[in-house]
């Protein structure tokens, strides 16, 4: 079976605060970086898995997220799959 | 008869003792139950205590609510069985579905521990039955994710079904609305950041936690 990288960068929902995103925002200025206007910090997971396809890959990742990797409450998820040369 | 309260152990737990002292020092029967076993040993309530479940590695109570015993908590509150979430126990809650909302990091990114005024808001919950509408109660937070978020519909609900438990009065970690504490439609699953069992005996400094412990086993006497 092909295998595939799969990358999950896990971010804030639109209007969920974002504590620590807001803190770096209010720090960078004070090392002189007064041009940027906005931070927001999430995770990233990175997961090795075996599949027949991508699309499926990319279905039990998604499920994945929905049920385990990301709080649907709170948070959005984002996948990127590529291939692995074997 | 005295009330059974089961207190849920997760690897990680480490507030577990302090409720089943607290809850033994009103005559009930506090006793653990092991989060590996699905079971709920026939108690007559359950709260699931705080600390860092399952080290609290992805999100607080991410792990935690795959724990076997937590199918049988679910159907236990199913039922209609008190059920109450301290701290950890609320966060697990949450990510359990068992509560709407999730705990945050606190506004500011401080670990947070003390003691916090928080105000009564209903007294038809299994953890309020035995206080009284707007009662101050001086109890201790312990938290870095206490900051409690939801989206605004169900915040609307939570307002429009008198669902908001405990608020506090100085808000001190961001929680939208001041919310400490929510509960279920049914009223009977409550989760609060604050910890009562921190507060149950004047020598530690408070004992305005009782009122809530004596609620939980009022409603255990009340519920099927």
């Amino acid at each position: 079976m092909p295998a595939y990288e799969a990358r999950v960068e896990v971010t804030h929902l639109p209007g969920i605060a974002d504590p620590a995103g807001a803190t770096v925002e209010r720090a960078l200025p004070a090392l002189g970086y007064t041009n940027v206007t906005s931070v927001h910090i999430g995770k990233t997971i990175r997961l090795s898995l075996e599949a027949l396809d991508e699309p499926t890959a990319r279905a039990q990742v998604e499920e994945m997220c929905e049920r385990l990797l990301a709080n649907p409450v709170i948070e959005a998820y984002d996948v990127t799959i590529s291939e692995l040369a074997r | 008869m005295a009330e059974r309260i089961g207190v849920v152990l997760f690897p990680g737990s480490n507030c577990e003792q302090d409720v089943i002292f607290a809850v033994e020092q009103l005559g009930a029967q506090g006793e653990i139950l092991w989060h590996g076993d699905a079971s709920t040993n026939g108690v007559d309530a359950v709260v699931v205590p705080g600390g860092f479940a399952h080290g609290d590695y992805l999100r607080t109570g991410a792990i935690a609510r795959f724990s076997p015993v937590m199918q049988a908590i679910t159907d236990f509150a199913a039922a209609g069985g008190p059920l109450v979430g301290i701290c950890n126990g609320f966060q697990v809650l949450t990510e359990a579905q068992l509560l709407p909302g999730a705990l945050q990091k606190n506004a500011g990114l401080k670990f947070l521990c003390e003691t916090v005024e928080l105000r009564v808001e209903t007294t038809t919950t299994a953890l309020t039955n035995e206080a009284t509408d707007g009662q101050i109660l001086r109890i201790p937070i312990n938290h870095f994710e206490g900051n409690f978020v939801c989206d605004a519909a169900t915040l609307a609900q939570l307002r429009a079904e008198d669902r908001v438990v405990v608020r506090y009065v100085d808000n001190p970690n961001g929680s939208l609305d001041n919310i400490a504490g929510v509960c279920n439609e049914g009223r009977n699953i409550v989760g609060l950041m604050p910890h009562p069992e921190r507060a149950s005996d004047a020598i530690l400094g408070s004992a305005d936690g009782v009122v809530l412990l004596r609620s939980l086993l009022a409603a255990c006497r009340v519920s099927p």
